[in-house]
């Protein structure tokens, strides 16, 4: 078993692990349920966190090497009263169908939007294009993001 | 047409979107107990085989094993995994486990353990011997005299009187003809034939498929399922596992994607079963490789059809003879088989007209329920020999579709002679927006203007119509019942399975339309056999036309209760009140729907308003699609770019526009993967090679092309509020669509998906 603490959503979680759990399994087993498992091999994205900023697939990453780090997830963006304008956005737009890649699709757009904040549709379609999506068809999550970003500006300017 | 509604064609909000959005507790997965014991299920690494020896003692031993299932322990029960409605159209062939496997995937036996790690221990624990029996994996050899026989068991068997020769690997036949085909064909001026084939498919919803079931302290199984078909798993599980119905609860959260995958009572068995025998909470799921080996797939097909044209340009005859591989089971072989006819050879009227199909049993992955059900493998072959005979008349294709596509008013023999398992329905079309949808979507791609290629990139345009259905008519039914609350709200519960769609969304803006409130007042629950009404399920795009039937009736009971509580309150006549955004009006003063609530649970001769309804249909009305694709042909490297790719689609009306677009557009590109990359490689014993996203590519916001999507509003007078079906019928046109542009492009026609830059370049080599 390997000590690990990390910092979840703001909440700091000590524990130990055997070292062949993934971030993914870790975050589902400590109750962070947005995190989704749709392949376990890094190939859907629907299991994506920001792990000290930077959006990386979690199933990809053993826990103990996020020990140390700080991870966030979409429980951290905002909740059904006060949603954050990239959910808003998403739900607006007619972006959200079956949900299950939306929490880690709405992580990879905030992190493209912090590099880019006004994207156009190929930085949109660069920055999205490792999540997954079967309902969609990706056209209304573009439009989304661009407006979710340009909701984003207003406000930082605010 | 004007919208005169004020929930009906506006885009509410998603009503479980936002938590959907922030990431709720809302999928099987996230709803396990700590306590659930990991449901694992070992497979067969043969694609035909018999199992003469197996021993589970080990397995059973293993610390932390708390059930160990395999043939030789659980009831022989012979059923369908399809789910559908009773008595099944799809042969039963299937056991939980049996003493045979038929494809590389077969379940063998499975455990529940404590942890995943000890159930896949136990699974390796099991010692199975088999006899390698030779298999056979292409459907027409499977047909032939001498092939393998690959359902020997005395016991499978049809349920409904329909062909069914297991003896010959045939699981499912089909054969109408009206008028003289051979005469026909005999005088036509022009005559086109070929012989077009599609490939192996996945649906890949994000969430594998997943189950948990527990006991409760009754004794009953509470079965909470990423399912379309809750009513057929509570069915189907009682069968499977000898209990009675009345001890099941099917419990349907939110679901992530079916796409017909989910259509299928896959795991719920062996999962209850698993339950039942260890008396502990368990849960199972799909790896994303059991998902593409083990789950269902979209029937491959080989598909040879002709057409006979007169040289005015009229169709006269039109031969399908389709056959489809099933895999190792007969899931849907029927029903997908009948619809390869019913749901494309309407779409030109002519006096002639044969159809054949045969569903082949083959040792490799079953198929099953695949958004555009047969239609999108039937399709491919008639709108690109429509092509094909445009080129021999010199004619725009365009123009010869328009020349002859059915049109509002019309009707088809096809409608009476096939059914799904039994006699169609003689059906007029109502509703016909397809003109529209050529026009429209012509001008977006812009058709007439030259396309110029430069060097090695050849342009080219290219276009497919389409239709589908709009549930099963007389087969299938949806109810719900809707009850009042205090403050005005209302419960919506319905037997209608939303998957994804938004189809909690779109029934609670039908009951909020009847009733007269906003549609946030509709607090919508769908699916739980124990409280709500029953639902065939998720299928056959039903969901909007037939439980949309069902909630706009029960809505309308509603209302009248209201009124007569209310004409009672205010002391007039009924008929003179109505009922304006939750407000009654038209007596002495205005009351809210939420003083009558108050009123009927509270203070004189007091009773809930509440009404339940089932629906039914008498037709299938088809939506209409033309669909048009530009597209940029590499002629030295084969890869095909779209360009730009425009779907324009006549639902009716749309209750929601923007999930409509979003059914549009999902089912598009789904449909454009599967026709460019999407395929399962085999290697020579049936294994699947490339069961994984980083080898069997789906479309990514990467690969996308500019997309277009053109809802065209008419008015279907048997629907609620004049919709049809929206979710199926789009997926149905990428791959005749840039088949024609490719041909269009640089000449080459490509019969057979998908057009990888292999087979493309390999099609180049081959014309020059």
């Amino acid at each position: 078993m390997i000590p690990i603490e990390l910092d979840i959503n703001g909440q700091t979680i000590e524990m130990e692990v055997v070292p062949d759990l993934t971030l993914l399994d870790l975050l589902r087993a400590v109750g962070v349920v947005s995190v989704k498992k749709g392949c376990g091999e890094g190939d859907c994205g629907a299991c994506g966190v920001l792990l000290d900023g930077v959006y990386v697939k979690s199933c990809l990453i053993l826990a103990a090497q996020a020990s140390g780090h700080s991870v966030e997830t979409v429980e951290s963006l905002g909740n059904v009263e006060h949603p954050h304008p990239l959910q808003t956005a998403f739900v607006d737009a007619g972006a959200v169908q079956c949900g299950f890649c939306i929490p880690s699709m709405l992580l990879a757009a905030k992190s493209l939007i912090e590099d880019h904040p006004e994207p156009t549709v190929e930085q949109i379609r660069e920055g999205l294009d490792g999540n997954l999506c079967r309902c969609t068809g990706y056209v209304k999550q573009i439009e989304a993001v661009q407006t979710a970003a340009a909701v984003m500006k207003e406000e930082d300017h605010d | 047409m004007t919208n005169t509604f004020s929930q009906v064609g506006t885009n509410v909000r998603k009503v479980d979107g936002m938590a959907l959005a922030t990431g709720g507790s809302l999928f099987v997965a996230d709803l396990a107990p700590e306590n659930a014991l990991c449901g694992m299920i070992l497979t067969s690494p043969h694609a035909h085989a018999r199992i003469v020896r197996m021993d589970i003692s080990k397995a059973e031993a293993l610390d932390g094993v708390f059930a160990v299932l395999y043939h030789g322990n659980v009831p022989r029960i012979l059923h369908t995994t399809a789910g559908q409605g009773f008595p099944e159209p799809s042969p039963y062939d299937t056991a939980m486990f049996d003493n045979k496997v038929r494809y590389v995937g077969d379940r063998v036996a499975a455990v529940a353990a404590e942890t995943p790690e000890i159930a896949a221990r136990a699974l390796s624990l099991i010692e199975v011997e088999y006899e390698i029996l030779e298999p056979v994996f292409d459907p027409v050899k499977a047909l032939q005299p001498g092939a393998p026989i690959i359902h020997d068991e005395p016991d499978a068997h049809v349920v409904i009187p329909v062909p069914y020769d297991k003896d010959r690997n045939l699981a499912a036949f089909v054969e109408t003809s009206v008028g003289d085909v051979d005469g026909t064909l005999a005088r036509c001026d022009i005559v086109v034939s070929g012989t077009y084939t599609t490939q192996y498919a996945q649906h890949c919803p994000i969430e594998p498929h997943i189950t948990l079931c527990e006991l409760d302290p009754y004794g009953r199984v509470r079965i909470t399922s990423s399912t379309q078909v809750p009513w057929h798993v509570r069915r189907i599980v009682a069968q499977c596992c000898e209990i009675p119905v009345r001890r099941i609860r099917v419990v349907k959260p939110r679901i992530g994607g079916g796409f017909g995958a989910k259509q299928e009572v896959l795991i719920e068995d062996v999962c209850t079963m698993l339950c039942l025998r260890s008396g502990q909470p368990v849960l199972m799921e799909y790896s994303r490789k059991d998902e593409f080996v083990s789950s269902r797939t979209r029937h491959p097909s080989v598909c040879t059809t002709t057409l006979g044209f007169s040289k005015d340009g009229k169709i006269q005859a039109i031969r399908m003879h389709m056959v489809l591989n099933t895999g190792a089971y007969g899931s849907h072989a029927l029903t997908v088989g009948s619809n390869c006819g019913s749901k494309v050879l309407p779409m030109y009227p002519c006096e002639h007209i044969e159809f054949k199909m045969e569903g082949a049993y083959t040792n490799l992955p079953v198929g099953g329920a695949y958004r555009g059900y047969g239609a999108t493998q039937a399709v491919f072959s008639v709108e690109c020999l429509i092509d094909e005979v445009a080129a021999k008349l010199g004619r725009d294709p365009l123009e010869l579709r328009v020349q002859n596509h059915i049109r509002s008013g019309m009707g088809s023999p096809i409608f009476k002679a096939l059914g799904e398992g039994t006699e169609g329905v003689e059906m007029t079309i109502g509703s016909c927006g397809l003109p529209e949808c050529i026009s429209l979507g012509a001008e977006a791609i812009e058709w007439k203007k030259p396309r110029t290629s430069s060097g090695r990139k050849a342009r080219g345009v290219g276009m497919a119509i389409l239709m589908q259905g709009s549930s099963i008519p007389h087969v299938d039914m949806g109810a719900a019942t809707i009850k009042l609350n205090e403050d005005g709200s209302f419960n919506l519960l319905m037997g209608a399975t939303d998957l994804g769609t938004g189809s909690d969304t779109v029934l609670s803006q039908i009951a909020a339309e009847e009733i007269g409130v906003d549609t946030a007042m509709m607090i919508p629950l769908s699916s739980d056999t124990d409280v709500t009404p029953f639902d065939v399920g998720a299928y056959a795009s039903s969901t909007t036309y037939l439980s949309g039937g069902a909630v706009k009736k029960a809505a309308l009971l509603i209302r009248h209760q209201i009124l007569e509580v209310a004409a009672e309150m205010l002391r007039c006549e009924q008929d003179k009140l109505s009922i304006e955004d939750g407000r009654i009006l038209g007596g002495a003063k205005v009351i809210t729907i939420s003083d009558v609530a108050l009123h009927s649970l509270y203070s004189h001769n007091q009773k809930q308003i509440m009404a339940s309804a089932s629906h039914i249909t008498e037709k299938s009305p088809p939506p209409f699609a033309a669909h048009f694709v530009d597209v940029e042909v590499d002629l030295d490297t084969g890869f095909v770019k779209l360009l730009k790719y425009v779907s324009a689609v006549d639902c009716g009306t749309t209750i929601h526009p923007k999930l409509a677009e979003g059914q549009t557009e999902g089912a598009t590109m789904n449909g454009i993967s599967f026709a460019l990359t999407e395929e399962y490689l085999f290697n020579e014993k049936g294994r699947m090679l490339n069961p994984s996203f980083g080898h069997y590519k789906i479309f990514t916001t990467a690969d996308m092309p500019e997309m277009v999507t053109i809802m065209v509003p008419t008015y279907e007078t048997t629907g609620p509020y004049g919709a049809k079906s929206v979710s199926e019928i789009s997926i149905n046109g990428a791959l005749p669509a840039i088949s024609n542009a490719i041909f269009n492009a640089c000449g080459v026609r490509m019969m057979h998906g998908p057009f990888t830059p292999e087979r493309v370049a390999r099609a180049l080599r081959e014309k020059s």
